[in-house]
């Protein structure tokens, strides 16, 4: 779990470098570049995840890439469309040597209809891919022996899911995410399946060390005011976590208790 | 099994019938659910869900948005040959039409290549008749080793082929097949596919399996609308679509939706299919299909491309010749069926953008393929 802080000097850190936000955004999805770019902005994002598939680096003027400022966001790209280990780590060869970046969002999704990431494949990417000095992100299942097993492996977060990917059905995944924040020595982002700021707060009070959302604003019928929404959601369950919740209790804690004219007994 | 053991051993006429007389609390029953099964994709493409087209295509918008994004691909055919064996009597390209016929070498075909990629495409569907004389397995092994290093999707929409033949495009850097049943009624198959290979029904309904278990990561079905009665070639496509996603999961199907237009021969199609009738079937199919890519051509007017872009529509071409040469040298040869929307590929991005929709060139990468180095 992280260490217990303030709210004033609360940071993400990954792989050595500081964020002060604690959203990470997508940028699939959304129904024109310049509504991505007011989004990202709005989000408060410091980090955002590109599918390279998507990426055109025949013509830079149109691409997606051209519409990121690499000075504002740090680029994460991710691996969308690999189905094994090898897809996935060519692609990241071809982004390094391209110059796009050391870091990437490992995804491999063999399944084209709930995109659920491989296990397998996943770990074995992971190892190779560490191994070639890649700063590693890994989209998972909330699986909390996976996340420590690619841990172990030298990733720099684990990004267990909520729900399936575009689902918008949010943190179905609960107790096994509580799990993985309660064992994890790197950050947990909470990533997929987040619909509304609520279900990103609710991550956040559990411990998250951040969330990405991708689906739940780019097709919003406002998707800038939503990710200003997304930004706030996930800043008041950052806060009531560092904040520490009240206990729980099923009954009502009466401010005079029927019991209170029992005295210890010397 | 086969898909054709399914099919047959499937109550076709009882679904059918079904699908025509549902009644209108069973619509509303379907509509409630936001994902459909069978039995509610029956009474959405019934009769009497044409009184529900706006909530169907409202719910149909909002799970394409959620599972594709406000987004649609394009693509641009490739048409390399009109040399034809078959005799399909709806078809341009049928052997007996005194059509000018052309097949393109790989030179010429790979200079139509160049003007695509000029105009933005970066995911090619390569189209041919059916001559595996004129168009061999090596043919197209060799077009697609010359264009992979700069169209990093192609699917081939040609004759079909048995498994090896499609683990040797596979191999070359094919990723998707497309081959269209045309009806899935048999008796009707025979009739319209009077002569030539195409003639065997069995062989083109298994060509979606072969595709899929050879390794294409896409595989496209369509029936083409106006040969028979469409309510019967909807559940053939469903229970194709549905049967093979259970079977590959790997496997990303495209359904398309090849309504019949004018062509040189003077086919009239028996059963027309309305405007309305097809936004009904494409909606009822993404209810039930959430995953679907759903695929509409430039035999579509402008209008209604641009109206089912924003509904349900994931894949469209754009600017497209159907005659082999027509990007360099249009008109030298004969088309294979005229097309509705002459609005430039760059016309039809502007107009997705102004909808609401992002034109998507490119979403695929040579590193995807396993014979990438």
């Amino acid at each position: 779990m992280s260490d217990v802080r303030t709210a004033g000097d609360d940071h993400l850190v990954i792989a050595g470098r500081t964020f002060r936000s604690r959203l990470l955004m997508g940028t699939g999805k959304f129904p024109n570049p310049r509504t991505m770019v007011q989004a990202l902005a709005a989000s408060g994002a410091e980090i955002v995840t590109v599918a390279l598939r998507r990426v055109d680096l025949s013509r830079p003027q149109e691409d997606i890439l051209a519409h990121i400022d690499r000075e504002r966001y740090l680029l994460l790209p991710n691996t969308s469309g690999a189905r094994n280990a090898d897809e996935a780590v060519r692609l990241a060869r071809l982004a390094r040597a391209a110059g796009l970046a050391d870091w990437v969002k490992l995804e491999v999704t063999p399944d084209p209809r709930f995109l659920l990431p491989d296990p397998v494949e996943t770990l074995r990417a992971a190892e190779v891919l560490v191994r070639e000095g890649f700063t590693v992100l890994p989209y998972i299942g909330a699986d909390p022996v996976l996340a420590k097993r690619l841990e172990d492996l030298g990733t720099a977060t684990v990004m267990p899911l909520g729900s399936p990917i575009g689902s918008g059905r949010g943190l179905l995944t609960r107790e096994s995410v509580e799990i993985i924040i309660e064992q994890a020595t790197v950050p947990v982002v909470v990533d997929a399946g987040l619909g509304v700021p609520s279900h990103a707060a609710e991550a956040m009070e559990l411990g998250a060390d951040a969330v990405l959302v991708n689906t739940a604003v780019a097709v919003a019928r406002d998707p800038v005011v939503m990710a200003a929404a997304f930004r706030k959601g996930v800043e008041a369950g950052r806060e009531a976590f560092l904040a520490g919740r009240a206990p729980v209790s099923r009954q009502a804690r009466a401010s005079s208790p029927l019991t209170g004219f029992l005295r210890d007994e010397p | 099994m086969t898909f054709e053991e399914f099919w047959r051993h499937s109550d076709v006429a009882g679904l059918v019938a079904q699908a025509e007389r549902a009644l209108p609390d069973q619509v509303e029953r379907a509509l409630a659910r936001r994902v459909v099964d069978l039995e509610g994709f029956l009474a959405l493409i019934s009769p009497a869900a044409a009184a529900f087209l706006e909530p169907l295509a409202r719910q149909a918008q909002s799970l394409t948005q959620e599972r594709f994004g406000r987004v649609v691909q394009l693509y641009a055919p490739l048409y390399v040959s009109n040399d034809c064996v078959n005799a399909c009597v709806y078809c341009g390209f049928n052997r007996h039409n005194p059509i000018r016929r052309t097949t393109l070498s790989l030179a010429e075909a790979e200079a139509e290549a160049r003007v695509l990629w000029k105009q933005g495409f970066r995911n090619l569907l390569i189209v041919s008749s059916e001559n595996p004389t004129a168009v061999p397995v090596s043919y197209f092994e060799a077009l697609t080793q010359r264009l992979g290093s700069r169209f990093p999707s192609l699917s081939v929409e040609i004759y079909p082929l048995d498994e090896d033949g499609y683990q040797r495009l596979a191999r070359a850097g094919v990723d998707g097949v497309t081959v269209f049943q045309e009806t899935y009624e048999p008796d009707r198959y025979r009739r319209v596919h009077p002569a030539g290979r195409k003639a065997d029904y069995s062989w083109r309904l298994a060509t979606p399996e072969r595709a899929a278990r050879a390794g294409m990561r896409r595989v496209g079905l369509g029936a083409l609308l106006g040969l028979g009665p469409w309510r019967l070639e909807a559940v053939g496509l469903a229970l194709h679509a549905l049967w093979l996603e259970r079977r590959f999961w790997q496997t990303q199907v495209t359904i398309s939706f090849p309504r019949l237009r004018p062509a040189p021969g003077g086919y009239t199609p028996p059963h027309p299919v309305s405007d309305r009738e097809l936004v009904q079937l494409m909606c009822a199919l993404r209810l039930l299909l959430p995953d679907v890519g759903l695929v509409l051509s430039t035999r579509e007017s402008p209008e209604l491309r641009d109206g089912l872009s924003r509904i349900c529509v994931t894949h469209t071409s754009a600017g497209s010749r159907t005659e082999p040469g027509g990007y360099t040298r249009p008109g030298q040869a004969d088309v294979q069926f005229r097309v509705e929307d002459r609005r430039s590929p760059a016309e039809v991005a502007a107009r997705l953008l102004e909808l609401g929709v992002e034109p998507v060139w490119k979403d695929w990468d040579a590193a995807l393929h396993d014979t990438a180095p």
